[in-house]
């Protein structure tokens, strides 16, 4: 008989069993976590790959690491309602704050030595909902999954050129990019930049109906092209003083255009731009008014996530969001980490 | 007649497994979304959000029921440090499952991230952004889930202990099986 509250020789089968659950539960648990397969693309490793030789830039973003706080306004025309049931689409005016950056893990970068530039942007409605962008100045992405940037940074980080041919042979679709970072026209202010979501997101209306967008944010001022030379002679930190001072004068704006997709459009892959005839509808105005220093800025201590979205706007089947929130995030944990790293009041250099 | 219960009440019982289950998927899922960056990223995140707004609910509903069902008694025969490690677990239980989501919440607000669950419910922030904040918080929220995931196997081994070795009625007390009827029917 088996007495209770008795451990027999006969439960070493049960003992073993329980073991066998424990360790099977842990062992799920390691493979969830990805301790079991390093070939995963994590945050981690995207944020090693985007980590220059000198080390990692304390304190700051890793990448689109120097930039320059904004404040403003989005002055909604009314048009953009009849795409998405968004809050800030209602004719009106929503407080924006923002940040425009240069694509690089370096926060002192040279100005001139960075082609891609950025602009961070968050809209609030009236009742706090937030939607939160991160735009580019290239009209399309350099590859066509976040597996092949991070294969395109690792790539890049090698001295060897072989490997960036293999990459480009891999990823055809970066020679378009190459082209455009050789060719593109620079300008001498982030004033005459257009920024592009690039990502297709999915906007709904208040009919329920569903449209694939990408949206610009294209400067009123007109584009000055400037040759590379010249904005070599510049200062390191001359669009950080331009925008400063052009703001200052008077505020700058850029009209968000939406290009709605048409059946077969590919919504998937950013680095696939769309036909040109889309239909484009203008649904506000981006001004400006105010620039601040970013290290005691406001837009120092957000995280930029193109996946912060108001009700009437949802991501697509574009993969690149996702990766970009998950790294953003991780990126934000170890700069808040850092923050000493980074004091908010500028320390003179003895 | 006694005060004492024999078996945890039905709604316990229920209560328990429910958030069982939720819990190990919140470990999982917790563990998961932090190591990729693929579109699933998303989803799970807001699952994770959502769920520990749930379960944060759900464990004061519980605690306000143990409070005022009590539990039945631990067997008489039970070595004094097993009788000392169950009720030290579970009021390292209790106290993980109030704290985690708590933990979680205040990260985020920490990050002056909008907090918004499943159907577009937004809970309002009720801490200023702060990296200081944010770096403990967030530190805490992952150890003290590494920890949660040990002591839920160390529970499940304990509860398996119990079941299968000891046979000492322990787990009956919580099963989600109805009770095996020891005696003769009254009627």
């Amino acid at each position: 008989m088996n007495q209770p509250g008795r451990v027999e020789r006969s439960s070493l089968g049960w003992l073993v069993l329980i073991a066998a659950v424990v360790g099977g539960s842990a062992a799920a648990f390691a493979y969830t976590a990805g301790w079991l397969t390093p070939g995963r693309l994590t945050p981690d490793r995207m944020i090693a790959a985007l980590t220059p030789p000198s080390g990692p830039p304390l304190g700051h973003r890793r990448n689109h690491a120097k930039g320059i706080c904004f404040t403003g306004m989005f002055e909604a025309n009314g048009n953009g309602v009849e795409l998405s049931r968004a809050k800030v689409f209602v004719q009106g005016r929503y407080p924006v704050l923002g940040r425009f950056n240069l694509g690089t893990a370096d926060p002192n970068a040279v100005d001139a030595t960075v082609r891609v530039r950025g602009m961070g942007l968050q809209i609030s409605a009236a009742d706090g909902e937030e939607w939160r962008m991160a735009m580019i100045n290239p009209p399309f992405f350099a590859v066509s999954t976040p597996e092949a940037f991070h294969g395109l940074l690792v790539a890049a980080g090698k001295k060897d050129r072989e490997a960036m041919k293999t990459f480009i042979s891999a990823n055809p679709e970066f020679a378009a990019f190459a082209a455009w970072a050789k060719t593109a026209p620079w300008t001498g202010s982030y004033a005459e930049e257009a920024y592009n979501s690039l990502s297709s997101f999915v906007f709904t209306n208040a009919k329920g109906d569903e449209h694939a967008v990408r949206w610009s944010l294209v400067p009123t001022a007109e584009p000055v092209s400037i040759a590379h030379a010249e904005l070599e002679k510049r200062g390191p930190d001359f669009l950080e003083q331009e925008i400063t001072t052009r703001v200052k004068s008077a505020p700058q704006r850029w009209t968000m255009v939406t290009t709605v997709a048409e059946p077969g459009d590919p919504t998937a892959d950013p680095s696939r731009a769309w036909p040109q005839n889309r239909r484009k509808v203008q649904v506000g105005t981006l001004v400006v008014q105010r620039i601040e220093p970013e290290r005691d800025g406001p837009c120092r201590d957000i995280n930029f996530d193109p996946t912060v979205l108001p009700q009437g706007v949802r991501v697509s089947d574009d993969p690149f969001p996702a990766a970009r929130s998950s790294v953003y995030r991780k990126s934000y944990d170890l700069r808040a980490a850092e923050a000493s790293d980074y004091p908010r009041t500028e320390v003179t250099k003895p | 007649m006694t005060n004492v219960p024999q078996r945890f009440a039905p709604i316990q019982r229920l209560l328990h497994w429910l958030m069982a289950i939720c819990i190990i998927a919140m470990l999982f899922i917790g563990i998961g979304m932090v190591s990729t960056v693929a579109q699933k990223y998303l989803p799970l995140i807001l699952i994770h959000k959502t769920l520990g707004v749930a379960l944060l609910v759900l464990v004061l509903v519980r605690l306000a029921l143990r409070l005022h069902f009590g539990a039945p008694p631990l067997p008489a025969d039970l070595p004094a440090t097993m009788k000392l490690g169950a009720r030290l677990s579970h009021l390292l239980l209790y106290g993980f499952m109030i704290v985690m989501p708590l933990l979680g919440l205040g990260m985020l607000w920490a990050a002056a991230y909008p907090v918004v669950l499943y159907s577009g419910i937004r809970i309002p922030a009720l801490l200023p952004q702060s990296d200081h904040a944010h770096t403990l918080l967030w530190d805490v929220h992952v150890y003290l889930g590494l920890a949660l995931f040990a002591l839920v196997l160390l529970h499940l081994a304990a509860a398996l202990f119990h079941a299968l070795v000891r046979r000492d009625g322990v787990f009956a007390t919580i099963s989600p099986l109805p009770e095996r009827q020891r005696m003769k029917p009254t009627e």
